[in-house]
């Protein structure tokens, strides 16, 4: 088995790995940067749970294999909130609007979320469904989760440059 | 479950990719966004010796109007082009259909050519390249040749593609004149594969009278499919709704679609001949605004 050395830049930590071609880099993030955060599903790009940012786009990382991300710049869900734990504006709506249950799929919906809304600061409540259309959740029936996609864009916060808020810790954009 | 192991290739020119895909053959595979072909290997419903990583060759990837038509680059993000003004401007229907492929995350990774390449019969752009006459530009180490999409598609997920070629680019025609241009499916779910969808072109003169029609079908058979009858129907007339209904109903009436759990043969029979009445409509009324 051939390994590859990568290096990649994980919530804003440059990190140097060596990993078989063939692990993703959902798994690779889960085991090697041991940060679990980034939860697996399917395994097969159909759930969403697994979802980070590669270079500024939001991607399922278990449909990327680790060797390809070398260079990469990636934003994981432990990568949203404060150094203290404080929480992201996304992340913060979800637990005001109840956009969580059993909390699998959220990591990915947060994701996906503080990706749309960099996009798109201002979607309508279509372009919020369309925007989590590729996430999956099992419990909540996903109207608290549009509450809080509705919520977040809404406030201010370091997940919003482009309004007033507090500055973002290091990591988040 | 994970892939089988295998030998990772990340060349950073198309004639490195040629090259490596003479030595190996049939034991070597180009991974271009990996939407299809990651969840495949990791099912273990493929494996190969080989994988050639295209996402580092850059000349594979971009957007350039030349000579009446659209070159897209093969390795060009899905998300590229529906974020480029350009390409709703020279090739509606092109625009219309990506955003329908999967969801934003799957467009993010999801190139243009390996959507083509992978040729899901229910998949959008298959459908959108077939209806517009698009034409494929393939490499090997020795050769280069164009290949129009009436004969690129062979079968589920089968494409006149050799073991040592590699798609580069696909050429979209520029359709000029007065056109209309509509693409529509029906899935179970917003991203889902579509049970079945019409990608729709016309083109008429100056008193309305089609010159020119082409109607993609796809999940409708194994490959997608032109609706030839239902095409040559309309051309010199001006199709009024009952001429459309006509229409629609020859356009499926010899088709005989996939029967799964998703949707029956003749459900989607109904809903492919709903959707050309719908695309029609649509794109009649396009052209003649135009």
């Amino acid at each position: 088995m051939t390994e590859h050395a990568i290096c990649v830049v994980v919530n804003g930590e440059q990190r140097r790995l060596r990993v078989e071609a063939r692990r993703t880099l959902a798994d690779v993030i889960r085991e090697d940067c041991a940060l679990t955060g980034t939860h697996l599903g399917c395994e097969h790009g159909v759930c969403g749970a697994c979802t980070v940012i590669v270079d500024g786009e939001a991607v399922r990382s278990c449909l990327m294999f680790a060797v390809q991300a070398d260079g990469a710049d990636i934003v994981t869900v432990e990568g949203l909130g404060g150094p203290d734990g404080t929480l992201s504006s996304v992340q913060d709506a979800f637990r005001e609007e109840h956009g969580l249950q059993c909390g699998f799929c959220t990591p990915g919906f947060v994701v996906t979320v503080t990706q749309l809304l960099r996009e798109n600061p201002d979607p309508t409540d279509d372009e919020i469904r369309e925007g989590i259309s590729g996430n999956l959740c099992r419990c909540t029936g996903y109207q608290g989760i549009v509450r809080a996609v509705r919520r977040a864009s809404e406030a201010p916060g370091p997940d919003r440059p482009d309004r007033p808020g507090p500055p973002g810790p290091e990591g988040t954009r | 479950m994970k892939p089988a192991p295998f030998e990772y290739h990340a060349p950073e020119s198309a004639a490195d990719v040629v090259a490596l895909l003479a030595e190996h053959a049939d034991e070597c595979k180009v991974l271009a966004g990996g939407q299809s072909l990651v969840p495949m290997l990791a099912l273990r419903l493929t494996r190969f010796e080989h994988i050639v990583d295209l996402n580092r060759v850059d000349e594979l990837a971009g957007i350039t109007r030349t000579n009446g038509s659209l070159r897209v680059g093969a390795m060009t993000r899905q998300r590229a082009v529906e974020r480029d003004p350009g390409v709703a401007t020279v090739v509606p229907l092109l625009a219309a259909a990506v955003p329908c492929i999967g969801h934003t995350q799957i467009r993010n990774r999801g190139t243009i050519g390996g959507s083509l390449a992978h040729a899901d019969p229910a998949s959008e752009l298959p459908a959108v390249a077939l209806a517009l006459g698009a034409e494929l530009e393939i490499a090997s180490a020795t050769a280069t040749r164009r290949v129009p999409a009436g004969e690129f598609f062979e079968g589920t997920w089968t494409t006149c593609l050799a073991d040592e070629e590699l798609l580069v680019a696909v050429h979209f025609p520029v359709w000029e004149g007065r056109c209309g241009f509509a693409f529509e499916e029906v899935a179970r779910r917003s991203g889902d594969f579509a049970l079945a969808g019409v990608a729709t072109a016309l083109e008429v003169d100056d008193d309305g009278l089609v010159q020119r029609s082409a109607l993609g079908l796809l999940g409708m058979g194994g490959t997608p499919l032109r609706a030839s009858a239902a095409e040559a129907a309309m051309v010199g007339r001006a199709p009024d709704a009952s001429d459309l209904d006509e229409i629609a109903m020859l356009a499926v009436r010899d088709l005989d679609p996939p029967d799964d759990v998703h949707a029956s043969s003749t459900y989607r029979k109904r809903v492919g001949a709903h959707l050309v009445r719908r695309t029609l409509t649509r794109a009649l009324e396009e052209a003649g605004r135009s």
